[in-house]
C-alpha cells in the first residue's frame, strides 16, 4: 500500500478539494483581495504536493503527469506573452498597455467588481498556471530523480 | 553620465561576444560573470542600490556555481604563486564597488521617513504617491499591489516568470533520468 497511513489518506482526501477551491479563489480575486497569482499558483500546487505525500507518487502522477504539467507550465508562459503583445497590437501601442480596461469602463462596470480591471485578472490565471505547474513540476522531478538515484545505487552494488 | 554608460555597453557588448564566441567553457562562465557585473555598476550609477545589491549577489553566487560545476571535470586544485597583478586589480575593484555603494546609498531616504513619501521631494511628483491616488481610476483594480505589478511594473513581472520558467527548465534538464550505459537520455 502506497503512501501513508488512513487517517492521513481520508483528510488529505477531504481537504485536497478546499484547497484547490482556496487557491482558485485567491487567483480569481487578485485584483481585489491581497493575493494574486503567484499565491495562488504556490496554494494549487500545495494541494497536488499533498495528494503526492499521503498517496504516494504514482497516484499524483496519475492525476496530473509530467507531460501536461509542462504543457500548463508553457501555456501560462505563452498566455502572459500573448497578454503583454496584445497590449502592443490594440490601443496605444505600449507593451503591457492593459487595454481590456477601456472597454469595460465604457460599459459602465463598477470598480470592485469581479470583471473589473482589464486585463489584470488575465495576467493572474496565466501566472498562476505558470507558477503552480512549476512548483509541482519541480517536487515531481526532485522525487523521480532520488528514486531512480536509490535504484541506481543497487543495481550498482 | 552618458560617456560612462557607453563605457558600460561597450564593456558589456565585447563580454557577451567574447562568452559566446569563446572556446574555453571557463573564460565564457567568467565573461558571464563581467557582465552582471557591468550591470550592477550600471545600476550603481543609476542611483538603485538595492538592484545593484540583488544583481551582484545573484551574479557572484552563479558565477561561483558554474566555475564550480565547469571545473569538477578539470584541475580543483590552484598552483603557483599569488599574483600582485590580480591582487591589486581586485582591491581596486572591491574599493570603486564600495565607493560607489557608499555614494548611492546617500540618494535613499533616511531612516524613519514613511515609505511612500521620499525626503525632501514634492509629494504630488513621486511615483508612489500616484499609484495609491490613482490605482483605481486608471487600472480598476482595487488591489494597489496588483494593479502595480501587472500594470505599471507588468514587464517585471514577465521578468520573474521568465526566470522562474528558466530556472524550472534548468531543474529538469539537470535532473532527468539517464538510461545506463549508452549515455542516452530520455525524459
Amino acid at each position: 500500500m502506497k503512501g501513508m497511513t488512513v487517517i492521513v489518506k481520508s483528510i488529505s482526501r477531504w481537504v485536497k478539494m478546499l484547497i484547490f477551491l482556496f487557491g482558485i479563489y485567491v487567483t480569481l480575486f487578485g485584483h481585489l483581495t491581497p493575493g494574486g497569482g503567484f499565491a495562488g499558483g504556490v496554494i494549487l500546487a500545495g494541494s497536488y504536493i499533498l495528494l503526492m505525500l499521503a498517496f504516494g507518487r504514482e497516484y499524483a502522477e496519475d492525476n496530473l503527469s509530467l507531460v501536461v504539467t509542462s504543457k500548463l507550465d508553457c501555456v501560462g508562459a505563452l498566455l502572459f506573452v500573448a497578454i503583454a503583445l496584445s497590449g502592443l497590437l490594440y490601443g496605444s501601442a505600449a507593451f503591457f498597455y492593459n487595454f481590456l480596461h477601456q472597454e469595460i469602463q465604457a460599459e459602465k462596470v463598477k470598480a470592485l467588481d469581479l470583471v473589473s480591471a482589464g486585463a489584470i485578472p488575465l495576467s493572474n490565471i496565466a501566472i498562476c498556471l505558470k507558477v503552480g505547474a512549476s512548483l509541482f513540476m519541480v517536487v515531481l522531478i526532485l522525487s523521480v530523480f532520488r528514486c531512480d538515484f536509490s535504484a541506481g545505487e543497487r543495481e550498482v552494488s | 553620465m552618458f560617456y560612462i554608460f557607453l563605457f558600460f555597453m561597450i564593456f558589456l557588448l565585447i563580454a557577451a561576444l567574447i562568452a559566446v564566441h569563446t572556446d574555453n567553457l571557463l573564460s565564457s562562465v567568467i565573461c558571464v560573470g563581467a557582465i552582471g557585473f557591468g550591470g550592477s555598476l550600471m545600476f550603481l550609477f543609476l542611483r538603485a542600490p538595492d538592484i545593484a545589491i540583488t544583481q551582484i549577489v545573484v551574479e557572484v553566487l552563479g558565477l561561483i556555481i558554474l566555475i564550480r560545476a565547469t571545473i569538477s571535470s578539470d584541475k580543483t586544485f590552484i598552483s603557483g604563486q599569488r599574483e600582485f597583478f590580480g591582487i591589486v586589480v581586485s582591491l581596486a575593484l572591491l574599493l570603486a564597488i564600495s565607493g560607489l555603494g557608499l555614494k548611492a546609498l546617500d540618494g535613499l531616504p533616511n531612516f524613519g521617513t514613511p515609505a511612500f513619501v521620499a525626503a525632501g521631494e514634492i509629494e504630488e511628483t513621486i511615483a508612489s504617491q500616484e499609484y495609491i491616488e490613482q490605482s483605481l481610476s486608471k487600472t480598476g483594480a482595487a488591489n494597489a499591489v496588483a494593479a502595480v505589478i501587472l500594470d505599471w511594473r507588468a514587464y517585471d513581472t514577465l521578468g520573474e516568470t521568465t526566470v522562474l520558467f528558466t530556472s524550472i527548465l534548468g531543474a529538469v534538464v539537470m535532473l532527468r533520468k539517464k538510461t545506463k550505459n549508452t549515455g542516452a537520455i530520455e525524459a
